[in-house]
């Protein structure tokens, strides 16, 4: 088997997304032909959508908040040689812990709940990634499998829990009560008008700061930091890792812990700015498009934010669009949504060797 | 059976990777019939020519003529179908099938594998019969011995047509007597009308059995001539280009107390096999103790148990007293073993870090690279610096990605990295494998002066002349024991070999 083929920095951070995107973008003009639309109306119309007004803008950035979240999980397990496809269930378990403290903490202050909930969601989140993490550390059990088991785990878990103990009583959806009012966080735009800045309203809230320190946080202990070192030895060679004295066990446990109190962060973001109760599948996805965001963005924090935003922007303006185009449905926007994943994560390497040739470097 | 007509001739051979140019005008001519030696350094542009002609390369310019046919060798399937096999130095077999299996395989002859399979059965009996090549069709080849193992390459080759064979450092992982039968092989194929090219930087073996020998240096085909005219020193002034120093200058070892105690030390690979049997030794400071022994005779296994990567079945190691039983590599540099190892690309350096992050392998947790909780960058690179300043590290380029550095450059920043801890034992293994000729020199001498300073050494080579030119007492291993020790005055070249062979001393 060949090495996938070296380019250049800025193609491979730049161009090779780039050319990835566009691929997917054709294909879904293709599609919107088809049904009968107009593909540059409907993508003129997507970026109406995400980046048009104010509170699209606002939009796009909390569903990229997820993204950066849900990104990070993947990324820094990624750094350490693992493939975490569980980032969508620890999200969800973390969810659950941000939720309980909510739901508990109703009377008490702002500033107790939220590093209380931030903490237990990570607790929770964390807790849910080590099992698998143990698994593979000490019995050898693969961990792209059993995060992936874990995914429907959890979900199960969650629509007992829903359904069976959490739900208001007397009523019909399986959905908690609100969370008391000292539980939601302050969005953004109400913030702003404090200093003086008349934003439009929507969801994004502060969990988008938290999104970027846990961007900084995340750079920092990966490239500067003696843990994040061993974390990279033992993603690049757990032969290599042994000589220089690193366990590979303890790092895959360590960084699965991290790994599933990041995804947690989607539960803070949702769970206390958006929806203010705990509900089913209020992830949506997100951690699987996590994947894609850590690939487009090549585990770097950087890269991870601007593949989220855009993600996020892929969310908000499809939503646009199957309002706004009668014979673009919700599913098609799927469709769409769904080609963007596949381009730039799954089929991410189809464009680089032919790249490689015309720029001229050795396949 | 000679034939006017050439088994292979190339014709101004070109190729370049980059900045490198690993072939240039090279003209080489093959007789029918002949075993030819190809010799030359690592680097010397052998293993490139070579894959030029198995089509894994194209040339950038140059011609081809096999049996004075001019050919297009864009892929080892047009060599193959040209006449030429390949048996490479790490084989390429599927552990888990039978040799009729692996002969089979990519000559399945047909969606149904049964009438390939005849096929093959009836020509390797065929080929058993003509050149005395017996393996077992049916044996799984996991099972077999390396040597055996080596045969099923050749008889793959054999069985798709080949009429030239290009035998890529093939005794390398033999032992004595299985490269002995793999010459008395050649010949046999040489008498039935085969050409053999067989590349290696063993003179010994050009001497034993090539009819004609081209020398390469340096891209280029320096020397060629016929194997009777020449002589091993002649062969090795014309690889390095000048009158060869094979002995580094050193005084006589004044060794101090003992400071690395082995005894009874026994270890199993993941498979439960011995692969070190209850061997004992002790080296003192200031001496280097060599090890020689043939490649896999236990030599690797005892390196990675004394540094902690494996653990020993039975046995115990000292250290300045102190049993170092459970501790892992980083405790045990902690106590002053430092550890240069065989498998540079594996384990001591990671290709895709810069250089820096490199130079504190091994060292990450250390209070000279960390300051808080934070790495510090700074003293990092300036310890990256100094390192490459002080071992002639080129390009010293603390930022530049570790794999674009030569094997040389590369193993002289792990021997920096490893001396900067001043630990009290250093064990090397293979410290000039796949390292330039000149960076031979300057480790060899780095080795010494270490010594001169105090420190002991246990020093694990393949290369007999390497054990020779620097060790101060030798321990010859073979089937995972000690068969013999010999003091440096006492040794030579035909003592150690035949106790590698497993001849033991006093019988």
């Amino acid at each position: 088997m060949s090495a996938p083929a070296k380019l250049p920095r800025w193609a491979d951070w730049g161009l090779l997304p780039a050319i990835n995107l566009l691929a997917a973008l054709v294909l879904s003009a293709g599609i919107i032909k088809l049904v009968g639309e107009s593909p540059w109306a409907a993508f003129k119309l997507m970026a109406g959508g995400a980046f048009g007004t104010p509170d699209a803008v606002g939009y796009t950035l909390y569903y990229g908040t997820n993204f950066i979240f849900t990104g990070l999980a993947v990324a820094v397990a990624y750094h350490a040689g693992i493939f975490n496809i569980g980032a969508e269930g620890q999200a969800y378990i973390g969810g659950l812990g941000v939720g309980l403290v909510c739901l508990a903490g109703g009377a008490w202050p702002f500033w107790v709940v939220l590093p209380l909930a931030i903490l237990a969601g990570a607790v929770f989140g964390a807790a849910w990634a080590f099992i698998p993490a143990w698994l593979q550390a000490r019995r050898g059990s693969h961990i792209v499998i059993t995060t992936i088991m874990f995914n429907f785990i959890a979900a199960a878990l969650m629509t007992y829990l829903l359904v069976n103990v959490l739900i208001k009583p007397g009523q019909q959806s399986p959905e908690t009560r609100e969370f008391g009012a000292h539980a939601f966080l302050p969005p953004l735009h109400q913030l702003l008008r404090h200093v003086g800045l008349n934003a439009a309203p929507s969801p994004l809230n502060v969990s988008f700061l938290l999104a970027l320190a846990a961007c900084y946080f995340v750079w920092l202990l990966v490239w500067r930091t003696r843990w994040g070192y061993a974390l990279r030895v033992a993603g690049q060679s757990p032969a290599a890792a042994a000589y220089a004295g690193i366990s590979p066990g303890r790092v895959t446990i360590g960084v699965m812990l991290l790994s599933g109190a990041l995804a947690s962060g989607l539960g803070v973001n949702v769970l206390m700015g958006e929806q203010h109760r705990i509900l089913l599948d209020f992830p949506e996805g997100a951690g699987f498009v996590g994947i894609a965001v850590a690939l487009m963005g090549r585990n770097h924090p950087v890269g991870i934010l601007l593949a989220a935003v855009l993600f996020g922007a892929l969310y908000q303006g499809g939503s646009q669009l199957s309002f706004d185009m009668p014979h673009v449905t919700r599913e098609l926007v799927v469709v769409i949504q769904g080609l963007v994943i596949l381009f730039c994560g799954a089929l991410e390497n189809v464009f680089r060797r032919p790249l490689a040739a015309l720029l001229g470097r050795n396949p | 059976m000679s034939r006017a007509v050439p088994a292979l001739e190339l014709r101004g051979i070109e190729k370049r990777f980059g900045a490198v140019h690993a072939n240039r005008a090279i003209s080489l001519t093959v007789a029918a019939g002949s075993v030819h030696g190809l010799v030359g350094e690592n680097g010397a542009g052998k293993s490139t020519l070579m894959n030029i002609v198995y089509g894994f390369h194209p040339p950038d310019s140059g011609e081809i003529l096999v049996r004075g046919r001019p050919v297009r060798l864009a892929s080892p399937s047009d060599a193959i179908a040209a006449g030429i096999g390949m048996v490479h130095q790490h084989f390429m077999l599927v552990e888990d099938f039978t040799v009729l299996e692996n002969v089979l395989l990519g000559a399945e002859g047909g969606a149904r594998l049964a009438g390939g399979r005849d096929r093959a059965r009836a020509s390797l009996a065929q080929l058993a019969r003509d050149y005395g090549l017996e393996v077992p069709p049916d044996a799984v080849v996991g099972h077999l011995s390396v040597g055996q193992q080596q045969r099923v390459e050749i008889l793959k080759a054999l069985h798709r047509g080949a009429d030239l064979l290009i035998l890529d450092e093939p005794t390398a992982v033999l032992t004595p007597q299985e490269a002995d039968q793999l010459f008395q092989l050649l010949a046999r194929l040489r008498g039935q009308g085969k050409t053999v090219i067989l590349v290696t930087h063993k003179l010994r073996e050009i001497m034993a059995v090539t009819d004609r020998v081209t020398v390469m240096r340096q891209g280029t085909v320096v020397h060629e001539t016929a194997t009777a005219d020449t002589s091993p020193r002649a062969l090795a002034e014309q690889m390095v280009g000048r009158s060869v120093l094979l002995q580094v200058e050193k005084s006589p070892a004044q060794p101090g107390a003992p400071v690395l105690e082995v005894t009874g030390l026994a270890v199993r690979d993941r498979f439960g096999v011995p692969r070190v049997k209850d061997v004992s030794f002790t080296v003192r400071e200031r001496e280097i103790v060599g090890i020689a022994g043939v490649a896999g005779n236990g030599q690797s296994e005892l390196l990675e148990a004394l540094a902690g990567l494996a653990e020993p079945a039975a046995g115990s190691i000292r250290l300045g007293g102190r049993d170092l039983a459970g501790l892992d590599a980083r405790a045990r540099r902690r106590h002053g073993l430092a550890h240069v190892p065989e498998d540079r690309l594996r384990l001591a350096i990671i290709a895709s870090f810069p250089a820096e992050d490199n130079a504190i392998l091994g060292y990450q947790d250390g209070s000279a690279y960390n300051r808080g909780l934070l790495l510090d960058r700074a003293a990092i690179r300036a310890g990256c610096e100094q390192k490459m300043a002080a071992f002639d590290v080129r390009p010293p380029q603390p930022r530049l990605r570790s794999s674009a550095f030569s094997g040389g450059n590369q193993q002289k920043l792990v021997l920096a990295r490893e001396i900067d801890s001043s630990p009290r034992v250093l064990l090397v293994g293979q410290p000039t494998r796949g390292v330039d000729i000149g960076a031979i020199e300057f480790i060899h001498r780095r080795l010494v002066a270490l010594r001169d300073a105090g420190v002991a050494l246990l020093l694990v080579s393949v290369e007999l002349d390497e054990i020779l030119a620097l060790a101060d007492r030798i321990l010859v291993m073979a089937g995972g024991e000690i068969v013999g020790e010999l003091s440096r005055a006492e040794a030579t070249e035909e003592k150690i070999g035949l106790l590698m062979a497993g001849v033991r001393a006093g019988t």
